[in-house]
């Protein structure tokens, strides 16, 4: 069991004898070269003191439109349910603390994890009776900076357990999988060469801890899964559509990665 | 989805230096850029900023293309009087924008 799972027998061993709730999986790190939990860096620390500058300053950082969006749409009823989602969630700055620290998180009907975006809109679907929002539309990318801006400082909060292992396994191994024209794993870059240069560009350790998040180079908001379609893009890769299985697998790796690291949303990346 | 934000203080110092911050929601298209298909993407910017204190100009800016989207301009004043500042964003496409706000004075 515990090879199975990539964690040393030891450690297994003994997370299984403390394993109060026994669906609970300990999964360690399964690669060398893996970045230790206590020298990972939130891509904040690589910008510039002018950009941390203008994520530091609600007064100065543009996603503040977002916000104020999705603090509108929050409140306006919605769908043939005719109910809004303060109706049923009260005020998102109780209800919604921690919810995106959480996320991709297990859904039962689906039988997968959904980031959040796809649990915005399961809850339109299904409690609003409103059609889905489309992907990276700004109804759907406010709705979602406003309820991630409430988790904000908080510590990104992953759990794997018995149902959510296989997608996790398939975000871990699409991580260190090559592919594309240029034949790259995003761990080359992102636990291997974090911290140098990539065409003038610092390479960050890819912890998605703000997002949605203002990116100066696309002179707006945008989801993570924009981001890794970027990235996939520049690999020369097939970058899969949004909502896709493999990029919320790859969401579910990145956040647990990131676990304990703070919610910075909404940040401001160069 | 024409809107601003100014953050600046409410009260302040007779003769004290007050830093002012403002945000306008807006592409800042350039008219440089092209479609996927080749066709012009027509220009839409903002084209002037003035702010006024109690009716008296104190700071403009004239904007350009290749400015940022929802560009922040941020300029300082000296608490003269208490009263209102008067911001307006004017630019291509009939966009006019216009936020006040209220500084007492002591």
């Amino acid at each position: 069991m515990s090879f199975r799972f990539g964690v040393r027998p030891g450690l297994a061993l003994a997370a299984a004898a403390a394993c109060i709730l026994p669906e609970f999986i300990d999964v360690g790190t399964a690669a060398a070269a893996e970045i230790p939990l206590a020298e990972r860096r939130s891509g904040y620390d690589l910008m510039t003191r002018e950009t941390r500058a203008m994520q530091d300053d609600d007064a100065a950082n543009p996603a503040v439109f977002w916000l104020l969006d999705g603090e509108a749409l929050w409140n306006r009823k919605a769908g043939a349910a005719g109910r809004a989602c303060s109706d049923c969630h009260g005020d998102a700055r109780a209800s919604m603390k921690g919810v995106a620290a959480r996320h991709p998180a297990f859904d039962t009907a689906a039988r997968r994890p959904v980031n959040l975006e796809q649990r915005i809109n399961l809850c339109r679907t299904g409690r609003q009776k409103a059609p889905p929002l489309a992907f990276e539309s700004r109804d759907l990318l406010a709705l979602t900076a406003y309820v991630a801006r409430q988790s904000r400082g908080l510590p990104i909060n992953i759990a794997i357990d018995s149902r959510n292992k296989p997608f996790f396994d398939a975000g871990r191994e699409a991580f260190h999988r090559r592919q594309g024209q240029l034949n790259l794993a995003c761990a080359q870059c992102h636990d291997d060469n974090w911290g140098k240069r990539l065409a003038g560009s610092a390479i960050p350790q890819a912890h998605p801890t703000g997002y949605p998040l203002y990116r100066l180079e696309w002179q707006g908001l945008g989801s993570l899964e924009r981001r890794l379609r970027n990235c996939l893009t520049g690999m020369r890769a097939q970058a899969p559509d949004f909502g896709d299985a493999e990029l919320v697998d790859l969401e579910l790796f990145l956040m647990w990665r990131a676990r304990e690291m703070k919610v910075e949303t909404p940040a401001v990346r160069p | 989805m024409a809107r601003a934000i100014v953050n600046m203080p409410a009260q302040a110092k007779r003769g004290e230096v007050i830093e002012i911050k403002t945000l306008a929601a807006h592409p800042m298209e350039t008219g440089f850029r092209r479609t996927q298909l080749g066709t012009l993407i027509p220009r839409d910017i903002i084209r002037r900023f003035v702010c006024t204190y109690n009716g008296a100009e104190i700071f403009r800016v004239d904007l350009h293309p290749a400015m940022a989207a929802n560009p922040l301009i941020a300029f300082a004043t000296v608490a003269t009087e208490s009263g209102t500042i008067a911001f307006q964003w004017v630019g291509d496409n009939g966009y006019t924008v216009t936020e006040t706000a209220s500084i007492r004075v002591e």
